[in-house]
């Protein structure tokens, strides 16, 4: 479990980034390396050129005001988890936070780097997309806003080109009169889960994400439908497969039951700040 | 006074050292420098011929310096690795060569042996190495197996390696086809391992100046593996050396030797003349160690009214992977001690020992056992359920009763030795698990659940687990001239106490103070004679052989002691390493200045060696060492038992239900536990907690997931579900019952794998109980079980 042979650059600027990663041949960021690594060792990714970001200055800003979150490339998972503003502002973002992976790892990982990761069973990728957040990126074009719904094109796929770097993520601030909720079940205690569910409700509508379900991370908008039903109305959407942990069947249940519970948190949560 | 130090629990003296990261495994060895790497092909098909091996584009990688084909091997190298053991019933044994020749068998066999400068450079080359494969179809799982459409191996017909049938009391099928009740259950448990933290490791060195050879390997026998070294590199034993530094864990797979790269490490060591290291990773670990567990399982089982067993007759096909280096001794364990606690009437047993294409079955703590409880365990629910009798009170009638010991049963244990029950108590055990678990009132709290919506159930499983076995194991005690005690047994440590327990008997027995004795295990220079650790062996044996050596070291120093104060033996005594006359404490000599006394000098050294010099000690006209006497304050002995001893235990476990997830929750774990008289309870407590954690792991969260084409597709501790600290429970209730063994001098049984042995029988009994799905039969008939199997099940039997 030793990775091939790459070239590795720790450029200090995010200038010197965008040039490398258009220069160098097949370059691939690295930011907190929890997943990259892990495909690095076993060879199972082997990039020839490693720019690591974590050198890049002003990357590392976390704000949370009345907007919204907004998380820079190199804020560490368990800074974000820890931050009482965050949890004020956007608690869906602490919620599933809790949710990702081990102490261990989240004291490397990074946020953004797990939402540009873009893999279907991850946490932030869902809350991302069902709160309508956006990723800031820059690249040799210059920089953009990325809306979450653009953002995720396939299995481990996003839209950034090959020399873009994402620089922040932003998730908007919980309305007065919203709520939110989050559950997933995994096999064993920090495990990526078999299914897991983050739902945003208001006054006038309801959208739940899943996650290890679709082969990307989806949002069913479930307006008007009750709470035990919304999982079979979602379902309609999903297409829920089978794997070693859990079978489609049982996939498709699990979309049932914590969909109803994660939507019947919402609303609990909505009513907890005081929204009629 | 000095207290007895047997039955204290006693601090791990191990622990400090690798609490602290102190501990020096194989990896850790500093051989000195030019030090080499090595890294395995292995093959990505299950089953193939191998048409071509091209090593053109690895010969010119930078950092190169060997790659072995089979084509490079000679001499005994060339041989199949050994059938370690043989047995007549094996009529179709077949081994893995070193390096594959001609065809590969599992996916992960050795292929070719890169050796370079550093781990990245050799893996870099390894995926440089061309081998062009003609691809075969591949036999995965037992039903293929069975079906034998493709053979494993062309001259093994039916993929039969072996097929063994024993039988005792009488014509089972006759008596079961009489019995006023019948059922008959089909069961299944599939594959986990071992998976120790550290994998396979070794480290060799070859020194031309003395033209011998120095080990360092992870292994459970490093004497095992100094014999399989020498034999494979035309060596004498006098010139290999192996040595077993601290190991990350074991659990049977590292008893299983030579493996392929403990040879081609030092052959490689040798052919450079530079120290080659090979470090497994986890990835080949899962893929080229070894796995344990798959069985299928057919009983008939005939009863009378009250459920006791009038005859029983069991036939199981055992999966044993691609090759039979460990014989038979998994399939032979689980056909005999299936029998648990049980006196089972009439009894028949048949195995089938069959080849698939997947990674070897060599024993994983319970050896078989843990199958073979489960079709037991699972038989005794069918009958209670099937009499509507409590599931306790049906074992109860069939148990041996404690003044029906030694118990012959008429079958063939796994040492080719009668297998005799040698004591236990067990409705006493039944007794005392029964209390930890309030299990007669259960029944009222299992409905008041029910009424606010939760299922809970409650699980019971016996066994019996024979422990202990021979041939024999040694110890060599030695008393230094400092008072320090030096003792070496043979055979190795993988993290289970043997410092603190062995240094315990020595203390006790030898009348030394327990910080001045120090255990070495697993260096063939120190202890050459010793057979390994396995099958809860370590504290019955070596235990024993440690007390003997001890006791002879004793006996030894009180002579010395006797003549040099002029005092009978029978007056002296020995506290705190100190000898004195019993109510004469002043007149008193210590072990070490009795250790000067016993080794007769020429030349001094220091203060406390003049005493022994030849002007100051001796009868001038007697040789300084008597005829029949030795140098030195030593005690050396050998304990080798006519037979195993018979540990055993209950275990009931309380789990909950999800009823919308399926998710399974263990409220409570419970254990009663009889390892006969108990060295030091702390430790025994820690192996039941361990084998506990690990057998949850095996009901609930591990398996093999091998597709039809032979990929393990779960090869990575992401997707084998090893449970964390997070899944065991929380705290697990022991009670101990110590009813001596009469074969060794401590009363002292096996320990070390019973924790893990009821798990799969267990859970199966809770979660079948806490679903109450029974209307239709037995539910649960395959392990272990995930939320997703059992939400599965309850679509199967309408009970969601």
């Amino acid at each position: 479990m030793k990775p091939a042979p790459f070239a590795y650059h720790r450029p200090r600027t995010l200038d010197e980034a965008v040039a490398l990663l258009g220069s160098e041949p097949d370059a691939k960021v690295m930011a907190g390396g929890q997943s990259l690594v892990p495909l690095l060792t076993m060879r199972l990714a082997a990039p020839a050129t490693i720019v690591d970001i974590s050198a890049v200055e002003g990357l590392d800003t976390l704000t949370a005001d009345d907007g919204g979150v907004r998380i820079g490339a190199m804020v560490r998972h368990a800074d974000v988890l820890a931050s009482p503003d965050v949890r004020r502002v956007q608690p869906l973002v602490t919620a599933a936070l809790s949710h990702v992976a081990h102490p261990t790892i989240r004291n490397r990982g990074t946020t953004v780097g797990s939402i540009v990761h873009a893999d279907a069973a991850a946490e932030m990728p869902v809350v991302l997309a069902v709160l309508g957040g956006t990723v800031e990126v820059v690249g040799g074009a210059g920089r953009r806003t990325i809306a979450a719904a653009d953002l995720f094109v396939g299995p481990l796929e996003s839209s950034l080109a090959p020399d873009e770097v994402a620089t922040s993520a932003w998730f908007p601030a919980l309305a007065d009169d919203a709520g939110v909720g989050f559950a997933e079940l995994a096999r064993r205690h920090g495990d990526y889960a078999m299914v897991g569910v983050a739902a945003h409700v208001d006054a006038s509508s309801a959208r739940v994400g899943y996650l290890s379900v679709n082969d990307v991370p989806t949002v069913v908008d479930v307006t008007g439908v009750d709470a035990a039903d919304a999982g079979e109305a979602a379902l309609a959407h999903l297409e829920p497969g089978g794997d070693v942990h859990a079978s489609a069947a049982y996939r498709a249940q699990l979309v049932r039951v914590l969909t109803a519970r994660v939507l019947r948190e919402a609303h609990e949560d909505r009513q907890g700040r005081g929204a009629a | 006074m000095t207290i007895k130090l047997m039955g204290q629990g006693v601090q791990r003296v191990e622990d400090q050292r690798l609490l602290r990261g102190q501990g020096a495994y194989t990896d850790d060895i500093d051989v000195g420098p030019g030090l080499l790497h090595a890294a395995v092909v292995r093959s990505p098909h299950a089953h193939a011929r191998i048409v071509d091996i091209d090593l053109d584009a690895v010969l010119d990688v930078e950092g190169v310096h060997a790659v072995l084909t089979y084509d490079d091997l000679t001499g005994p190298m060339a041989e199949p690795l050994p059938l370690l053991i043989p047995h007549p019933a094996l009529t179709h044994g077949r081994t893995q060569y070193a390096l594959a020749k001609d065809e590969v068998n599992y996916v992960g066999e050795a292929v070719a042996f890169v050796v370079a400068t550093d781990r990245y450079v050799a893996e870099d080359a390894v995926g440089k190495v061309k081998v062009t494969y003609d691809v075969l179809p591949a036999v995965v799982g037992i039903e293929a197996a069975r079906a034998a459409e493709h053979l494993v191996h062309d001259d093994v017909p039916g993929n039969l390696g072996a097929r063994l049938e024993q039988q005792t009391g009488g014509d089972a099928p006759a008596v079961v086809a009489a019995a006023p009740h019948r059922l008959s259950l089909d069961l299944d448990i599939e594959r986990s391992a071992c998976m120790p933290l550290e994998g396979r490791g070794t480290v060799a060195r070859w020194e031309p100046a003395l033209d011998r050879l120095q080990l360092w390997t992870s292994t459970q026998s490093s004497t095992g593996v100094r014999a399989a070294v020498a034999v494979k590199l035309g060596l004498d034993l006098g010139q290999v050396d192996v040595i077993t530094p601290d190991v990350g864990g074991g659990f049977g797979v590292k008893i299983n030797h030579p493996w392929p790269e403990e040879l081609l490490v030092p052959y490689a060591a040798r052919a450079l003349g530079r120290p080659v290291k090979f470090v497994e990773d986890r990835r080949e670990h899962f893929i080229s160690s070894a796995h344990e567990r798959g069985q299928v399982q057919h009983v008939e089982v005939g009863f009378d009214d009250d459920g006791r067993l009038l005859g029983l007759d069991v036939e199981l096909w055992h999966d044993h992977g691609a090759y039979t280096p460990y014989g038979l001794i998994v399939p032979i364990i689980t056909s005999t001690q299936l029998l648990g606690p049980y006196k089972p009437g009439a009894y028949r047993v048949v195995f089938h020992s069959l080849y698939t294409n997947t990674v070897i079955v060599t024993p994983y703590r319970g050896a078989g056992r843990p199958q073979g409880c489960y079709a037991m365990e699972r038989t005794m629910d069918a009958i209670a359920q099937h009499l509507g009798k409590d599931r306790a009170e049906v074992r109860r009638v069939n148990l041996i009763q404690p003044d029906e010991f030694p118990y012959e049963h008429g079958l063939v244990f796994q040492d080719g030795r009668p297998l005799t029950y040698d004591s236990g108590d067990y409705p006493a055990m039944l007794d005392k698990i029964k209390a930890l678990v309030d299990w007669d009132t259960f029944g009222e709290r299992q409905r008041q659940a029910a009424a606010e919506g939760r299922r809970i159930g409650l699980g019971l499983a016996c066994y019996v687990e024979g422990t202990g076995v021979g041939p024999y194991e040694g110890a060599h005690v030695h008393v230094e001239t400092t008072g320090k005690v030096k003792v070496a047994t043979g055979l190795t440590s993988q993290g289970q106490g043997h410092q603190t327990v062995f240094a315990q008997l020595v203390a006790d027995e030898l009348g030394c103070r327990f910080s001045d004795v120090e255990v070495v295990t697993g260096d063939t220079r120190r202890m050459p004679y010793a057979v390994g650790t396995f099958a809860s062996r370590a504290a019955v044996m070596s235990g024993s052989a440690v007390h003997l050596a001890a006791r002879r070291a004793k006996e030894k120093a009180l002579r010395i002691a006797a003549d040099a104060l002029e005092a009978s033996e029978d007056d002296l005594q020995i506290v705190d390493g100190v000898v004195s006359v019993k109510g004469a404490p002043e007149v008193s000599l210590d072990l070490g200045t009795i250790s000067v006394l016993s080794n007769p000098l020429r030349y001094a050294f220091d203060e406390a060696s003049k005493r022994a010099t030849q002007f100051q000690v001796g009868d001038p006209g007697k040789p300084p060492v008597a005829e029949d006497d030795e140098p030195g304050l030593e005690g050396r002995d050998f304990y080798s038992p006519e037979r195993a001893t018979f540990a055993s235990g209950m275990h009931a476990v309380i789990v909950e239900t999800d009823p919308e997830t399926a998710e399974i929750r263990i409220l409570q774990y419970a254990v009663v536990h009889d390892c006969g008289t108990l060295i030091n309870p702390m430790i025994v407590e820690g192996q039941i907690h361990g084998g506990v954690a690990q057998g949850v792991g095996g009901a609930l969260y591990e398996r093999m997931a091998y597709d039809s084409s032979g990929q393990l597709l779960n090869a990575s501790f992401m997707d084998f579900l090893m449970p964390y600290v997070s899944e065991v429970p929380d705290g697990i209730d022991v009670d101990h019952l110590e009813t001596p063994s009469p074969l060794n001098p401590l009363g002292i049984k096996g320990a070390g794998e019973a924790g893990v042995i009821p798990s799969a029988a267990v859970f199966a009994a809770a979660i079948e109980d806490a679903e109450g799905l029974r209307e239709d039969g037995l539910a649960i008939t395959a392990m272990p079980i995930s939320p997703s199997e059992l939400f599965e099940l309850r679509l199967a039997h309408q009970n969601p």
